[in-house]
């Protein structure tokens, strides 16, 4: 069966043949409906979707700066809400303007507290620019700001915990999705509009190009990440987790694999140390949110 | 086209971009095979597969870009990628 809801993304955007992020941009769309305006930052999905004088969005939309998402949507909340109107404001912005760049103005907006949903996509790196490390960028990926080679094995800072840093302000509704489980993600979109005050939902959605996969396998990557324990689904409100997406966890070595960013893990031969401290990320994770099906006696 | 402060554009105009020519692979259904699940139609980036009058999936060969996303996670393995002739 089809899903019945109408589309707010169009057809004719720019992004490259399976890309993630214009998935996300869709079924955000897709949950969030006609009576949304749509902030953007400056980004892969700003850039693919909207060439002047074309736009792919059939909402109000706009783009101001890479920096000041937040701040712009904080202020047409505030407009809205003089006016008596009752549009939703939903920020989508990369994982570079909203791990790095944008941070203060986010971190304003939510200790205001404005009636805004943020969601980043997160395709952990500045893709647009040419693959440039971000604070999203998992530890020993290769990028062009974080070569591997001789004396370098890739990034060497692990991902930055951004649900934890938002959850610190006193967002009442944090949570992370992936664009492998549409479901899962609209219901999440629509859960943090519905929610009064400042909202964050981060969603993985892989890139094709910057990771280095082919196109057709982005939702296989998608599910790959989650079984590898490297990215978990999460709800998390008022401060606390309410829900995890449970894993049968797999070794994260076939998710590395198959990823040109983590190609110097296996060639010449496999760096078993490195492979470890990725292993040891994911063992973390499930530990910390509880991911692990635990067989039953 | 005159620049103002800001820039402006008529909703959903990235339609004028007919991104079908990028195209090297062609998705083919087979209905046959097909459950009406509506994955392909819930997961295609470009938004290019609609719902034909039975229920089936229909592809806006204009905007279609060929990635193979919809062959890669179709349950019933009824999409097949074939190589576009010119």
């Amino acid at each position: 069966m089809a899903d019945e809801r109408p589309e707010f993304f169009e057809s004719g955007h720019r992004a490259c043949g399976g890309c993630g992020p214009a998935l996300a941009g869709r079924l955000i769309m897709k949950a969030a409906g006609e009576n949304t305006i749509v902030v953007a930052s400056t980004g892969c999905m700003e850039v693919f979707s909207t060439p002047y004088p074309e736009t792919a969005w059939k909402t109000p939309w706009i783009h101001s700066l890479f920096q000041n998402a937040a701040a712009v949507a904080s202020g047409i909340e505030s407009s809205i809400k003089m006016q008596g109107r009752d549009e939703k404001v939903v920020v989508i912005a990369g994982d570079g303007a909203t791990f790095d760049i944008g941070v203060l103005c986010i971190s304003g907006a939510f200790e205001r507290g404005h009636d805004i949903t943020y969601i980043c996509y997160d395709n952990e790196a500045y893709m647009n620019t040419g693959i440039q490390r971000s604070g999203a960028t998992p530890y020993d990926a290769s990028t062009t700001t974080s070569p591997a080679g001789k004396n370098s094995t890739g990034n060497s800072r692990p991902k930055k915990d951004m649900p934890a840093i938002l959850a610190a302000h006193g967002a009442p509704y944090v949570a992370t999705a992936s664009i492998a489980y549409p479901t899962d993600m609209m219901k999440k979109v629509e859960k943090a509009i519905n929610t009064k005050g400042p909202c964050y939902l981060q969603v993985h959605a892989p890139c094709c190009t910057g990771w280095g996969f082919d196109g057709a396998k982005t939702m296989e990557i998608g599910k790959a990440a989650i079984n590898s324990g490297l990215w978990v689904n999460f709800e998390m409100e008022e401060g606390t987790v309410t829900k995890v997406k449970k894993v049968k966890r797999v070794p994260v070595d076939d998710y590395l694999k198959s990823q040109k960013r983590f190609r110097h893990l296996f060639k010449p031969e496999p760096k078993t140390e490195e492979i470890a401290k990725i292993q040891a990320i994911a063992d973390k994770n499930a530990e910390k949110y509880g991911t692990d099906i635990v067989p039953k006696n | 086209m005159a620049l103002n402060v800001g820039c402006s554009a008529r909703p959903g105009n990235a339609r004028d971009n007919k991104t079908g020519s990028w195209r090297t692979f062609r998705p083919v259904f087979d209905n046959e095979k097909c459950n009406k699940c509506g994955t392909c139609m819930m997961i295609c980036p470009e938004v290019c597969i609609s719902e034909d009058e039975e229920g089936y999936p229909q592809v806006d060969y204009e905007f279609c870009k060929g990635c193979g996303l919809c062959t890669e996670e179709c349950p019933k393995d009824a999409i097949e990628m074939k190589k576009e002739e010119k």
